[in-house]
């Protein structure tokens, strides 16, 4: 089998070969598969990335909500939303955020479809967030709380000042998974057309009858973007270290 | 403002043909992918731990690669290569079954290397000891114990791999969702049709998880 990368070079109606590939980003230009693939990189990485927004603000106040013992019923509250969003599959959730919610309630239809995407994952992740986050919480000894409340803190302030900072730096390494699974999610809005690399894999292989030089090029790109995620996720786990108190790596053992 | 719901789309007549193939197929396809996936999971588990690099490199760079890539990708993929490589298409349900077998046992291979690594160096020890060989100490004293450890987390992946079934919508596979889809489409109640699914997938997710909490809480072995 050989392969045939000059596919990148084609225009993407007429399958003609375009001299410098790039020419789809200069004005009037004939815009190539490489120029595709690189919108479809950057749609990706935005609904990945502004989902992951929407996730982590959401995960932090439904996983806070879910430890504060002395109101039940927002504690409760906040349960019903992790399993409410936890229990159904991410590509029926993206078709109840795009068919049916704006089936129902008619001013939804004037948000644009990439919006309703990006909620839908970002809430779908924020269930698992807020697990991360109450698991946090939990995990720190009950004095903490007390002592914080004993000082005269109030609720908030003990949050704020006392478990928050703790829990937030212990729950980096699953929220570094997390961050890389919202990028192979996202992948999942390819089914209502959102033009991201796993739509422009589809589409393309079929167009140019090369899917496999299509395929491998989306999916090295994945695999670089979960990585530079990874990357800076470690950075933050380095800085944010609280000193002498996380057990260093590669101790421990018997 | 509002629009409405017609609600006698929700009837057995009407959707129930569509939907119990649908649901054979994910259903089918969860235990088939879950029992292969431990299967073929446990075996990568065991590579990696052998020590032996010969065996541990190819393991790893599996289970990472499959681990990096999207499942939609992957599910793209097999239905691209597998006709490829054996002369003649099969399908978008077989190409499903072996994509989920393949990639799941990445990551189910993981959770049994978690569960063998958590069982105490002691344990291990006392094996060799009494004089058991690698293979009489993982089958008689690691395993047994090792499995009893991950069933409730190889249940919450099982429980992720049903919601997980859905994606062969990607390459057309018929299952649950494409089921309701299609007779949702048939009768021009797209919007029914999805809301039922959604229904659907949460009563049987949030019902196993419960189930598996309750289970969790009496098998955990007591040290």
């Amino acid at each position: 089998m050989a392969w045939n990368w000059q596919v990148f070079c084609q225009e993407t109606t007429t399958n003609e070969h375009v001299p410098g590939c790039l020419a789809g980003f200069a004005k009037g230009g004939d815009q190539t598969y490489l120029n595709w693939i690189i919108t479809a990189w950057g749609w990706t990485l935005s609904v990945a990335l502004s989902a992951l927004v929407v996730a982590l603000v959401a995960g932090l106040v439904v996983g806070t909500a879910r430890t504060l013992t002395n109101n039940p019923v927002i504690s409760r509250l906040a349960t019903a939303w992790v399993e409410l969003f936890r229990n159904i599959p991410l590509l029926v959730q993206i078709f109840l955020w795009y068919f049916v919610l704006p089936g129902i309630f008619l001013p939804l239809r004037e948000i644009p479809s990439v919006v309703l995407v990006v909620l839908a994952l970002g809430l779908f992740t924020s269930a698992r967030i807020a697990e991360q986050v109450r698991a946090g919480i939990q995990s720190l000894p009950r004095g903490q709380r007390y002592a914080g409340l004993a000082m005269g803190f109030s609720t908030a302030q003990t949050y704020r000042y006392v478990l928050l900072p703790m829990a937030l730096r212990i729950i980096i390494p699953p929220l570094t998974s997390e961050s890389m699974n919202i990028i192979k999610n996202s992948s999942v809005a390819f089914a209502v057309s959102i033009a991201e690399l796993t739509f422009f894999s589809r589409q393309s292989g079929e167009e140019t009858g090369a899917p496999i030089e299509m395929y491998l090029a989306a999916t090295v790109l994945y695999a670089i973007s979960a990585f530079v995620i990874n990357r800076i996720m470690t950075f933050i786990e380095r800085r944010t270290r609280v000193p002498g108190f996380v057990a260093s790596a590669g101790g421990g053992g018997h | 403002m509002l629009g409405s719901l017609d609600l006698s789309f929700f009837r057995w007549e009407v959707i129930g043909p569509f939907v119990a193939k649908g649901m054979w197929f994910s259903v089918w396809l969860t235990i088939i992918a879950t029992l292969g996936g431990i299967a073929l999971g446990t075996v990568l588990a065991l590579m990696r731990l052998s020590g032996k690099t010969l065996l541990e490199l190819p393991a790893a760079a599996y289970v990472n690669t499959m681990r990096s890539v999207p499942l939609v990708m992957v599910l793209l993929w097999f239905f691209l290569l597998i006709p490829f490589f054996i002369g003649r298409p099969i399908g978008p349900e077989n190409s499903a079954v072996i994509t989920f077998v393949a990639f799941e046992a990445a990551y189910f291979s993981e959770i049994v290397r978690a569960g063998i690594q958590s069982i105490p160096r002691g344990q291990v020890n006392a094996g060799y000891a009494m004089g058991m060989t690698y293979g009489q100490n993982m089958r008689l004293v690691i395993l047994p114990q090792a499995f009893r450890n991950m069933l409730p987390v190889f249940l919450t992946q099982t429980i992720i791999l049903f919601q997980d079934t859905s994606l062969v919508y990607a390459i057309n596979a018929s299952d649950l969702l494409k089921g309701l889809e299609t007779a949702g489409k048939n009768y021009g109640r797209p919007v029914e049709a999805y809301l039922l699914a959604a229904i659907v997938y949460f009563i049987i997710c949030w019902g196993l998880s419960f189930m598996v909490k309750r289970l969790q809480a009496r098998i955990a072995i007591i040290r």
